[in-house]
């Protein structure tokens, strides 16, 4: 990966250093791309923005499953948390009753490996921003 | 547009658009990474894809 040169990560440092960098990832995780926004990326914010929640949608139209956090089922468990790295759309989807899962659909496995890489992705995203935040890249 | 080739063009896109946005910095270069990022994953789709074809499941 290539870093940033050294000016501009200073800058980007020095611009964010007031604002506590778990606060930027907590907004990061919470609307795809508003990390980055608020760090001054904005043409990578816009891209996550759009790109991240448009997967995620994607794989609901798709029929995937929202997965519930079930202890006692170790494979749901883990893909209730990847679900869950998607942020705010994961409980819009939620609220609004999307995200049954049809398992009959014949697209449900897609749907679930697009709904759950979303939140991946998601969480690669707010990684990236907290490096950003630290002034590291 | 629900078939398996259809959706692994779309998965791939989508992959290959956040992991060049997040690997490079210039758009310039994110557009040629984001697109070898995405014929590397039709490529190997399409060859495993056929690996695959032979066993008996």
């Amino acid at each position: 990966m290539k870093p940033h040169s050294g000016p501009i990560r200073a800058a980007t440092a020095e611009r964010v250093q007031p604002v506590n960098a778990f606060l930027i990832c907590a907004a990061a995780w919470a609307v795809p791309g508003l990390g980055h926004l608020w760090l001054g990326r904005r043409q990578k914010g816009i891209v996550f923005l759009i790109a991240v929640p448009l997967m995620f949608v994607f794989g609901l139209w798709l029929e995937g499953r929202l997965f519930p956090f079930q202890i006692s089922e170790p494979l749901v468990a883990l893909a209730f948390i990847a679900d869950l790295g998607i942020g705010l759309p994961y409980f819009i989807a939620k609220s609004i009753g999307a995200g049954a899962g049809r398992v009959v659909a014949i697209t449900y496995e897609y749907g679930n490996a697009f709904v759950i890489v979303a939140g991946l992705l998601n969480m690669l995203v707010v990684l990236d921003a907290f490096d950003i935040a630290k002034g590291r890249k | 547009m629900t078939s398996h080739l259809g959706l692994m063009i779309v998965f791939a896109l989508f992959v290959s658009t956040v992991f060049a946005t997040l690997m490079r910095d210039d758009p310039k270069q994110q557009l040629m990474f984001g697109a070898r990022l995405f014929a590397g994953f039709i490529a190997s789709g399409i060859v495993i894809g056929w690996l695959l074809y032979p066993l008996p499941l």
